[in-house]
This record gives C-alpha cells, sequence and structure tokens, in this order.
C-alpha cells in the first residue's frame, strides 16, 4: 500500500464546520440527527453535503434526539457506521438510548456540542450535558479548538470501532466559544481520512449476516452481570484502542493525541486542569505567570472517558498544589466530577499535592485570563502555606 | 392471497416456547403476519409482553433478524435500520430484499411511542408498524392507556366506589395515523386472520410506510376465559366496537359489515373488567354512553367509507326545520 501523502489543506473553519468536514471525509453510511443551538450547523453543513451529493450518507431528520439515537442504534446495529451530534437538552433527551447503544457495543460516533442544560434554559456553553452522561459507557473526549473538533472525531471514531474496544464515542467542544469560532483548521486529504478510518466492519449486522440472530433481549440477574462486565471490559481496553488509534493519527497528520497534554507542567508547584477552550486559556495564563516567575503548568485533559488516572497521577505527582477547573456543577457532591476523579487518581502518589477546585463558566459565563490568574493565586498560596481554605470555590460569580 | 393449506407449509418463523400467556393475543397475531410476511424480513419490537416473553436470554422465539431497543422508539429503531439497508442498496452491498416490521403494544404505540411513530410515517420509511392493542399497560399489570376503552377497570383507573373505572375515551389511533398520508393504514383483528394476513400483504406492497391496529385480546387485563380470546375478538368487530376496516391512499374502505349490529352489551357482558356496570345495578347511564360512542363511531365509519351518504351539516339540518 503506498504510505498516504502529507499534504494537507489550511482552511478557515468554525468549530461545527470542521466536525462536519471530518464526517463529510468519513461518509458514514446513516446520519440521524435533530437541530439544536450550538449545534445545528454542523448538520446543515452535512444536510448541505448529502444534498449536493458530496457524501452518500442516508440522513435521517428525526423528529427528537430520542429517536436520533434509537435510529442510529437501529442503522449501527443493521451494520452501518453512524453519526450523530447534539447538544444540551437534546443529549438528556438521548440518555436512555445512551445507555443502550453503549450495551449494544454498537460504535456510532457523536459531536456534542457543549451547552448548559436547562434549567433555567440558556444556550451556551457549560459542560453539564456531556458530563452528566460519564457514567453512560462512551468514551468521551473534550476538543479544545477546531482543529481539535476535526481531529479528535477521527480517532475517536476508529478507536470505537476497534474490535476489542466496540464502544459508542462522543467528541465535545465549547458550544459558541468553538462551535461558532473560526480558526484555521489543517484538514487531510478526503483519500488520506478515507484510509485511515478504512472500510466499515462491524462486530455483527442485522442485515449482513446470514444467520438471523436477536438484538436487545431481556436479560436477568442471570445474565445482566456478565454482559455488564463484558461492557467494562470495553471500556478498559479502550485507552490502547485510543492510543493505537491516536499513534496511526499521528502518522498521517503529524499531531499527536494522547488522553492529557501537560503545558510546562513538569517543574510547576501549581498545575491547573482544564478541558475544552479554557485549556487554550490557561496556557496563555501559564506564559504570563512564568513571565513573573511563578512555576506554573497546565494539564489539558482530553479524554474523560475512560478516565486516564494513572497518567494523571504521573503527571500531577510532582506539584504541590493542583487547581482543577470545571465548568458543570455536580449538586450536592464534594466538587465537581474533573475534581473528584484527579483527587482520587492522586490519592496513592508518594507526595500527593494539595487540590482545590474552581467551578466557572456556568451557563456560558466569559472565563478570561483575569479569572485564571486568581484561581492560580489561591493555588499558590495553598502550595506556599500548605493548607486549604476552601476545597471549592467559584469564578467569576456575583 | 395463499390458502390456508399453503400457508400451513411455511416456515414458523415464530417458534412456540415462548412464554406469552396461554390465550394470549398477540402471540396469534405475530403468528400470523410472520405467515403472510414472505421473504426475508427484520422485526423491531417495542418493550413490553411481547418483547419480554419471547426473547429471555439466552432464548429467543424470533427466526429473523429481531431489534429491541427501548419502550418508546420502536419507530425510530426500525427507521434506522430501514435507512441502512436502502445505504447498503445503494452501494451495492446488499442484495436480498428485505421488508421491516415494528412491533408495538397500545402503550409503546398511542402513548409514549406515538412521537417516533408519527416521526417515522411522515419521513416515509418503508416499514410496517403494527400495534397489538391490548388496550392498557399489561406488561406491567394492567394499567390504564389512551387504548383503555370507557368504562374498563385497570388498575390505575379502578372501578371504586365513586369512579366507575375509566372515564375518558380511547383514542382513534387508526385515524391518527391515516393523518399522515401514508399509503396503507388498517384496522384488523385476529379472529378473521385471512382479513389480518391480506391486510399485511397490502401493507408490505405499500410503497411506504404501512400501519395495521390490530385488536389483541388479552385475558388477564380484559377477564374472559382464555379459551375465549378469538370469541372475544369476534363479538367486537359484531357489535362495531372494533370495526374491521382499510385506509388505501386515502380511500377508507370498509371489510366487515355484520349483518346485524349486536349491542354492545354482548361486548362489555362477556369480559369482567366491565362488571361493575352491571352488578349491584351497574351504570345502565355508562353503558348507554358506550353504546352511542359505538354508534356515533360506526356511522361516521360508514360515512367515510362512503357507505352511507355524508351527514348534513348542523345548519343545514336547522333550515330545513
Amino acid at each position: 500500500m503506498a504510505k498516504p501523502s502529507l499534504a494537507t489543506t489550511k482552511i478557515p473553519l468554525a468549530g461545527n464546520e470542521a466536525a462536519a468536514y471530518a464526517m463529510k471525509q468519513v461518509n458514514p453510511d446513516v446520519v440521524a440527527a435533530y437541530p439544536i443551538t450550538p449545534q445545528t450547523e454542523l448538520m446543515q453543513t452535512f444536510a448541505q453535503y448529502v444534498a449536493d451529493g458530496e457524501v452518500d450518507t442516508a440522513l435521517i431528520t428525526v423528529e427528537s434526539e430520542h429517536s436520533a439515537m434509537s435510529a442510529c442504534v437501529g442503522a449501527a446495529a443493521a451494520g452501518a457506521r453512524t453519526m450523530t451530534a447534539t447538544s444540551a437538552n437534546g443529549f438528556a433527551l438521548m440518555w436512555e438510548v445512551l445507555y443502550i447503544a453503549a450495551s449494544l457495543r454498537l460504535p456510532i460516533t457523536m459531536t456534542v456540542v457543549n451547552r448548559a442544560l436547562s434549567g433555567p434554559i440558556n444556550i451556551h456553553c457549560d459542560h453539564s450535558d456531556s458530563m452528566g452522561a460519564r457514567d453512560a459507557g462512551w468514551i468521551q473526549m473534550y476538543a479544545e479548538n477546531p482543529q481539535e473538533a476535526y481531529d479528535l472525531l477521527l480517532v475517536a471514531l476508529k478507536a470505537a470501532e476497534n474490535h476489542d474496544v466496540l464502544l459508542p464515542a462522543m467528541v465535545m467542544y465549547d458550544g459558541f466559544i468553538i462551535s461558532h469560532t473560526m480558526e484555521i483548521v489543517e484538514t487531510l486529504p478526503d483519500e488520506v481520512v478515507r484510509d485511515y478510518v478504512g472500510a466499515y466492519k462491524p462486530a455483527y449486522a442485522l442485515l449482513l449476516d446470514e444467520k438471523p440472530f436477536t438484538v436487545g433481549p431481556l436479560d436477568f440477574h442471570d445474565y445482566y452481570f456478565e454482559h455488564k462486565r463484558q461492557e467494562i471490559e470495553g471500556t478498559e481496553h479502550a485507552p490502547a484502542g485510543l492510543a493505537q488509534a491516536a499513534a496511526e493519527y499521528e502518522k498521517v497528520s503529524g499531531r499527536r493525541y494522547g488522553p492529557l497534554e501537560s503545558y510546562r507542567a513538569d517543574d510547576a508547584d501549581v498545575v491547573m486542569v482544564a478541558l475544552g477552550s479554557t485549556a487554550g486559556t490557561a496556557r496563555y495564563v501559564v506564559d504570563v505567570l512564568r513571565e513573573q516567575g511563578k512555576a506554573a503548568g497546565l494539564m489539558k485533559l482530553r479524554t474523560f472517558r475512560p478516565f486516564p488516572h494513572a497518567e494523571i497521577a504521573e503527571a500531577l505527582g510532582n506539584a504541590k498544589c493542583v487547581v482543577v477547573c470545571d465548568r458543570v456543577a455536580s449538586f450536592g457532591a464534594f466538587g465537581s466530577p474533573t475534581f473528584t476523579e484527579v483527587r482520587s487518581a492522586l490519592y496513592e502518589v508518594p507526595e500527593r499535592p494539595l487540590v482545590i477546585n474552581y467551578i466557572y463558566g456556568l451557563g456560558g459565563r466569559d472565563t478570561g485570563p483575569d479569572l485564571l490568574e486568581q484561581a492560580f493565586a489561591e493555588g499558590f498560596r495553598v502550595a506556599e502555606t500548605g493548607k486549604i481554605e476552601q476545597h471549592v470555590g467559584y469564578l467569576g460569580v456575583r | 392471497m395463499a390458502t390456508l393449506k399453503e400457508l400451513s407449509h411455511r416456515e414458523e418463523r415464530f417458534t412456540g416456547g415462548h412464554r406469552l400467556c396461554a390465550g394470549c393475543g398477540a402471540g396469534i397475531i405475530v403468528r400470523q403476519v410472520l405467515f403472510a410476511a414472505e421473504g426475508p424480513v427484520v422485526v423491531g419490537t417495542a418493550t413490553g409482553c411481547l418483547e419480554v416473553a419471547t426473547t429471555l436470554y439466552p432464548y429467543s422465539s424470533w427466526k429473523v433478524p429481531w431489534i429491541h431497543n427501548a419502550f418508546e422508539n420502536v419507530a425510530a429503531t426500525i427507521s434506522g435500520v430501514e435507512t441502512a439497508y436502502r445505504a447498503f442498496k445503494e452501494k451495492g452491498k446488499i442484495d436480498k430484499e428485505f421488508h421491516f416490521i415494528a412491533f408495538g403494544g397500545d402503550g409503546g404505540t398511542y402513548d409514549i411511542g406515538i412521537q417516533a411513530l408519527s416521526g417515522a410515517l411522515e419521513r416515509g420509511h418503508k416499514m410496517l408498524y403494527i400495534c397489538y392493542d391490548n388496550q392498557a399497560y399489561m406488561n406491567t399489570g394492567i394499567q390504564r392507556s389512551g387504548a383503555t376503552p370507557k368504562g374498563a377497570s385497570t388498575t390505575t383507573a379502578p372501578a371504586g366506589k365513586v369512579i366507575p373505572g375509566k372515564m375518558q375515551r380511547r383514542k382513534d389511533l387508526t385515524a391518527i395515523v391515516a393523518a399522515h398520508h401514508i399509503p396503507y393504514a388498517a384496522q384488523a383483528a385476529p379472529h378473521n386472520f385471512m382479513d389480518l394476513m391480506r391486510k399485511v400483504e397490502k401493507a408490505l406492497a405499500a410503497d411506504g410506510p404501512s400501519f395495521i391496529n390490530v385488536l389483541a385480546p388479552c385475558h388477564r387485563g380484559w377477564r374472559h376465559p382464555p379459551e375465549d380470546t378469538l370469541k372475544v375478538s369476534r363479538i367486537a368487530a359484531q357489535t362495531c366496537f372494533w370495526p374491521l376496516y382499510e385506509i388505501v391512499d386515502g380511500r377508507w374502505k370498509l371489510n366487515y359489515k355484520p349483518r346485524e349490529k349486536k349491542p354492545i352489551e354482548e361486548w362489555l357482558k362477556f369480559q369482567g373488567r366491565y362488571d361493575h356496570l352491571f352488578k349491584n345495578g351497574g351504570h345502565p347511564e355508562l353503558v348507554a354512553e358506550i353504546q352511542a360512542d359505538v354508534d356515533r363511531d360506526w356511522e361516521d365509519l360508514l360515512i367515510r367509507c362512503g357507505e352511507l351518504p355524508p351527514r348534513e351539516r348542523p345548519e343545514e339540518e336547522e333550515k330545513k326545520k
């Protein structure tokens, strides 16, 4: 086989356009989707590809997100490579079927454009939608920018379809902040993407397998547990599947995508943990603080599920204080999801750092460098004094 | 249409040994439907009696590709399978000709699944949706649904000292479905299996979505002897409680007209769920109301089917006076 060309194209794309472009190049058999802000432009763009014959995908314009995910399950079980996208309340409406898709081991790939869940109703970004589904059995990756929105969708799809994994995957990016912001995106040639994702080989296919079989039977106490154990095993294989998909992607793109990405964190006293677009802001703040002689660092968390606990212990083990930023509230919990997971990952580190949590940016509240500097300042105070005054704080709330 | 003898030689694709109750209407219906659906078929089933009783892992009664997703989404699920089929056809990945059949109970169709059904019908997927209508949530234990008829006692609308069972009329789902302008919709019942199977054949031959609402007697919920499933089904047709008709490309056609319409008491008195209408003085006013509803619906149907001239408008009736 000829080595794929590294010839790429740099084009300005908003996050939604970048994700739609990746979908176009994947050219899935079936897409089922429903409009919701801020995802809508993604599906509009894709629908235009369908209307113009640039893909030969069968598009199902369903009457709700519940039916979107239901139709995806039907199509994927039939043996089709299947994709969709959503946001917020639409994502919440899919909830029931998210679990079913994972338990049927159907590698559906979905873009989730992060938007705050109602109520009150709000259309802007936070991570309450996807964070709520962190235990649904899906691979979850957070993209920082349109480039990652494009790249991670391809990597996630390849890992999801790996027969040792066979789990659905969702790729998130921040509503409006990324979905509607244009940046230069380096896209791969169509044939490179086509070769990278390869021909789809479903593990089972209602329409293609010779022998008829039953999908989704009633499963009682005598088998349910074993089937769930197998599903857990799929998630245990996901890190290797993701690593393999990322390594192959690096070969064709030159871009490397691990579960996390450290920035000036090796010798940092205070390391901030952030997901999505905020990681970009944090990187800037780290540079500002470093110029002031402060040992600040960043650990961007890219893969939230499966949670890369060992890599996190490795990456954060030498810090004095870890400042975890969460764009979601976890009502009644001791801190928000990233905080509890990171803190747990550090439990067995010999000299474990102190960990504090900041909840920020709910409902799209703008979170600029000043707010992150404020969080870092508290991190340095904790690092110096060795004392946490408040485990969970807020940035930019009145 | 195959003869009974020919049918007896067709392959059983819905095997016995399932756990539906003896005398369950749903099992009889599914067997008849699959007999009528020749060639490769994919079946989707909503959560409900039919699903839980036929696919208790690791067993399955289905010798066809079969999928269950959830309660309210069989129409969406089968539309996904059907779309994948069209995509495969387009790409030359498949050469078999498949039919797609969804089964949902009345709860999964009239109520929680009506949105998914409506969406799938509007989108025009080539699939046959069969509602096996046993007129309550039987799988969870006889709770009232949008299909439960007026006066019936269920566990969530029980006949009590003050309220004599369900006080609302059932939805006319077949008419709701017909309003989607699909090429074929019908109402059938298992006692008239030739009619049901002919309808399945017509439905599967239709160029687009099709729907059949099939009365599915449930002796656990209706309280009649299990061996009388087909008898109660016949009474439903004879009393015009459950007329048999079809709507082909928007044209309504009556398939069965009783020589003499039997009084609704025959239907009501046959089933324990209506006992309270007759015991201890009963509720004669409610029985009269149910009879009036049936009469009015039957007349409407006859008009729609061209068996009666259109009714005059009230203002025209007024002028004549």
